[in-house]
Order: structure tokens, then C-alpha cells, then sequence
């Protein structure tokens, strides 16, 4: 197994005095695709503002590239290249679709992804570049949320449900992308609901239940009953 | 007749003055949601700082502005990184504690650096000086604050949308949990903001000086009429701010016409009537 670009090592979060998650560990080897699956509620997404530091952590909680990073504001990791595309893809209504992109490339990163590399990758966002965000389709939203994180050319990216909310054939284009973005040599970390999607892409595959990991093994090797059991409690 | 015209021109171009003292306002307003009580305390700490730097140099007021202007763009980045970004939150109520305190504190110091006493910057000749416009005449020094601050509101337009810095102030306006994913550390973009804001009334301050005396006690009412001018022209445009200096400007010289006590009074109708009919104001920026 290649070297873990990034790992979590009894990660807690907290929303004021709620404890959303409890101690979780996780690893994520550089180039692989890492698959987080768990019921709704389960902490998916607070994982994934954890490591990205839109929720404070203690620094040893969070180690990228040997790093302790828990700390952190959420900028300076970015800066360290690490990207999320966030839930519900938040893109900045203000703003342009060329102007998302633009922001993206803020943390002034060098590497294979720019305007135009995004462009190729998405042609549509090409035609709608000055047209506000708001008034692309739930789909091209998407793909320019997903333009935005990679204008940041990180080594690490976090997808946080990227098919919420779109219809079958958008799913199926954005995720036949996926292979070309992490053959860039890029690591990804992606949180999705379906379970077969999830398996498909992915490698290493964790299973999350009210805050802590119920399951993680090899996608090829976990079963459907093993998961099953690990999404709706009496943990495997 | 020729009089009511002069009236109104003269509005328009106070209307100028009372645009810049609204730009810095509306721009905090838009990009951080911070109501700044201590602003019109800031114009008259502008003035003051003006006015030190022209008397002990013995320069026009605008060469001061070239140390005047910089110097609060470097008190406004202060502030904000060192005590008002501590102060923003969920809760709107202490940012209004904490610079209402900071405009008494303003108050005070100006009390005890300056005294009471009125004061006055001196543009020399340029503040008597008029040009014809047919039946009219009108003052170079307001023609001149006018321009000023139709300059200013376009070159913060630019800012906003076509720079950098600009698409962050957006940013940060529009999601700030997303903008630092981005990079974007917040405290910084606000400390800009702050002192773009202040930069913008270091030349609100110096023309305020020009034009009439003033003394540490009237940064209030210039907090009122920067307010009036934001809320009329609607919250979070620009450009609003310019159209609502200039109808607040005209209300008071059209008011000051009819009964010279009523100029005051005359501005904040015409406030209440724009709010009334549009409680929006005039040009609200659109949300998504
Ligand atoms: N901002 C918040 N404040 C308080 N509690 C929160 C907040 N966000 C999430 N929670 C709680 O933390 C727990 C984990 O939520 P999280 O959003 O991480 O789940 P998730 O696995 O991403 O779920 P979903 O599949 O619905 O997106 C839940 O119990 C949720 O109610
Ligand atoms: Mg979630």
C-alpha cells in the first residue's frame, strides 16, 4: 500500500457541545480513491470539514504529508493543497462562472490545472463563462464546483456527495471525469450515498455510523451484508 | 424660479459629499454585514488628521490627503484585524457596542488633542471660485467634491468587479466558510475592506473640512446622512449611494429654500417617503 498522503487519527468534532464524531481513524493512500458511505446524520460531512478546517481540530488529529494539520484555518490547509467540493456545491452567486473558477485558483498552487484545462474538461462551462452561477442547471453547477476545487491544483480533493441531487445521465458524466482528474496524480477522498458508485470508483471504502467508523476494508473485498450491517448499526 | 434651480444644483452636488460619507458604510455593510457607529467619527478624525498635516507642513489640504489617505487605510486595516473582527459573529449586537464605543472614545481624544473649537480646512482661492452655467453659478470646490465622488464610487466599482480583491470582497460577502476554502483568509479580506473603507473617508473628511467648519461633536449627524444616503439608494449598490447622496442633498437645499430651519427636517422626509415607497431603497443590490 503507497504511503498515506493523508490520515485521521482519533478525530473528534464538535458543533458547539454536540459531538458529531468520535474518534475516528482513516487512511488515505497518495493516488488512490478513498469512498466514505454511511446513512444520513452518519458524519460525512463533518469529516469532511474536519480535515478541510472548517471545524477546529487538535493539530495531531489530522496529518497530511506528515503534517500535523488539525489546527489549522481552513485557507492556510487549502493553501497546503487540499480542496473540497462541498456538499450542495455552494458556488458563489455573486459571481461569474469564470469568476468561481477564478477564485479556485486563488491559492496560487502551480500544477496541471487552469482556466483552460477546466474548460477542456467541461465545455459547457466554456460557453457559459460570463453568465452568472446561479443560472447554470444543477449539473453544470456541479462541474464548475468541481473546476473551482481543481483550479487549486490540490494533492488532495474531497467530493461531498457529488451526485446529490442530479439526474442519472449528469451522475454518470461526472463521474466517468473522475479517472482523469485523479490520474493527474491527485488523491481523492469522496463521500458518496450510493453504495455501488461508491464501491465502483474507489479502493479503500469506509463505512460511518453516528460518528465512528462501523466498517473499512478493500472495495473489492467488502460485502453487501458487511455494509448493510455497518450502515444500520449492529456494527460488523 | 432661477433660485429654486440653484437650489436643486446645489443639492445634486452636495449630494456628492453626502455619496462618499455612504460609500465606506455600505461597503463594510456589504462585505462583513458591520454596521460601523464610529464612521462619521472616522470622517472627523479625517479632517482633523488634515488638518494637522496642512498646518504643520503647510500644505493645501488635498497634498495632505497623499499622507491623510494612506494613513487611515492603515488605521482601518488596525481596527479591523485588531479589535472588530473579534467583535463579528452570529450576533449582531456587539459590532454595534463596540463601535459606538469607539465613536465616543474618537469624540474624546479629538476633545482632548483639539478642544471644542470649531475648525476649518483652507483650500485657498479654489473655495471662492465659481464658473457660470447660464443664469447660474456654481462653486468650483462643489463641482469638484462632486466629481471626486463620482470618481470614487466608479473606481470601487471597479474594485468590486473587475479586480481580484474585489471578487474576494464578493466572495467573502456571499459565503464566508466557502471563500476560506478558497484561500481567502478572512480576517485579511476584512482588514482590506476596512481599509479601503477608510481610505475612502480620509477624502470624505478632507472635503467635509473645505467645506464647512467643524468641530469633534458632528460626527454623528454625518453618520445619520451617510445612513440615509445608503438606506435610500438601497443596501449594497454602489452606485445607490450616489443617487441617494444627491436626493438627500437636494431634500435638504430644496428644504433649506422654503424655510432655512427646515433643511434638516427636509432630508429626513424625503428619507421616511423613499422608505415608505420603496423599503428597499432605490437600487437594492438583487439577492439570489
Ligand atoms: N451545523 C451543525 N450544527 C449542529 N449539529 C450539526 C451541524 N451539522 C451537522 N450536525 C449534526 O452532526 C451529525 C453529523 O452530521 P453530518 O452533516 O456530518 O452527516 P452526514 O453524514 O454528512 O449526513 P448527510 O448524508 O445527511 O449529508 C448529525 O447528527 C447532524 O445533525
Ligand atoms: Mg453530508
Amino acid at each position: 500500500m503507497p504511503e498515506a498522503i493523508l490520515s485521521a487519527k482519533g478525530l473528534e468534532a464538535y458543533y458547539g457541545d454536540f459531538q458529531a464524531i468520535y474518534g475516528i481513524d482513516l487512511e488515505v493512500p497518495e493516488g488512490e480513491v478513498i469512498a466514505i458511505i454511511g446513512a444520513n446524520g452518519a458524519g460525512k460531512t463533518t469529516l469532511l470539514k474536519s480535515i478541510s478546517g472548517l471545524l477546529p481540530n487538535e493539530a495531531a488529529h489530522v496529518v497530511f504529508k506528515g503534517r500535523p494539520i488539525g489546527d489549522l484555518r481552513a485557507d492556510q490547509i487549502a493553501r497546503l493543497g487540499i480542496a473540497l467540493v462541498p456538499e450542495g456545491r455552494q458556488l458563489f452567486p455573486s459571481l461569474s462562472v469564470e469568476e468561481n473558477l477564478m477564485l479556485g485558483g486563488e491559492v496560487g498552487r502551480d500544477g496541471p490545472w487552469s482556466l483552460d484545462a477546466v474548460y477542456d474538461l467541461f465545455p459547457i462551462l466554456r460557453e457559459r463563462r460570463h453568465q452568472p452561477s446561479t443560472s447554470l442547471s444543477g449539473g453544470q453547477q456541479q462541474m464548475a464546483a468541481i473546476g473551482r476545487a481543481l483550479m487549486a491544483n490540490p494533492e488532495l480533493i474531497l467530493f461531498d456527495e457529488i451526485s446529490l441531487g442530479l439526474a442519472p445521465v449528469v451522475i454518470k458524466s461526472i463521474y466517468e471525469i473522475l479517472p482523469e482528474v485523479v490520474g493527474e496524480g491527485m488523491t481523492a477522498l469522496i463521500v458518496e450515498q450510493d453504495i455501488t458508485k461508491a464501491l465502483s470508483v474507489s479502493s479503500r471504502v469506509y463505512c460511518l455510523q453516528e460518528g465512528r467508523v462501523s466498517l473499512s476494508g478493500r472495495a473489492d473485498e467488502v460485502t453487501r451484508d458487511q455494509i448493510t450491517a455497518a450502515y444500520f448499526g449492529a456494527a460488523a | 424660479m432661477i433660485e429654486w434651480a440653484n437650489a436643486v444644483l446645489q443639492g445634486i452636488l452636495l449630494g456628492g459629499l453626502y455619496a462618499l460619507f455612504a460609500a465606506g458604510l455600505s461597503l463594510i455593510f456589504g462585505v462583513m454585514r458591520l454596521v460601523n457607529i464610529a464612521h462619521g467619527d472616522l470622517i472627523v478624525l479625517a479632517a482633523y488628521l488634515g488638518l494637522s498635516t496642512s498646518v504643520t507642513l503647510g500644505v493645501h489640504p488635498f497634498v495632505a490627503l497623499l499622507i491623510v489617505l494612506p494613513l487611515m487605510a492603515a488605521v482601518g486595516y488596525a481596527l479591523q484585524r485588531g479589535l472588530l473582527n473579534r467583535t463579528l459573529g452570529p450576533d449582531i449586537l456587539p459590532p454595534l457596542l463596540v463601535t459606538f464605543g469607539l465613536s465616543v472614545i474618537i469624540q474624546n481624544a479629538l476633545l482632548e488633542g483639539y478642544t471644542a473649537d470649531p475648525q476649518k480646512l483652507s483650500a485657498g482661492p479654489l473655495e471662492t471660485a465659481s464658473i457660470p452655467l447660464g443664469e447660474l453659478s456654481v462653486g468650483v470646490m462643489p463641482l469638484l467634491t462632486f466629481g471626486i465622488a463620482v470618481a470614487v464610487i466608479a473606481g470601487l466599482q471597479w474594485i468590486f468587479y473587475a479586480t481580484g480583491l474585489g471578487r474576494g470582497f464578493r466572495a467573502v460577502s456571499d459565503n464566508q466558510e466557502i471563500a476560506q476554502l478558497m484561500g481567502l483568509n478572512k480576517a485579511h479580506v476584512f482588514g482590506l475592506a476596512m481599509a479601503l473603507a477608510l481610505a475612502v473617508t480620509a477624502i470624505a473628511g478632507i472635503l467635509l473640512g473645505i467645506r464647512t467648519s467643524f468641530d469633534p461633536s458632528i460626527g454623528g449627524g454625518r453618520l445619520i446622512f451617510g445612513f440615509e444616503a445608503v438606506i435610500i439608494g438601497g443596501l449594497g449598490s454602489l452606485w445607490g449611494t450616489l443617487a441617494g447622496g444627491v436626493i438627500l442633498g437636494v431634500a435638504q437645499t430644496v428644504g433649506a429654500k422654503i424655510d432655512p430651519g427646515w433643511q434638516l427636517l427636509a432630508g429626513h422626509i424625503a428619507f421616511l417617503l423613499v422608505l415608505a415607497v420603496r423599503p428597499n431603497g432605490l437600487f437594492p443590490r438583487v439577492e439570489h
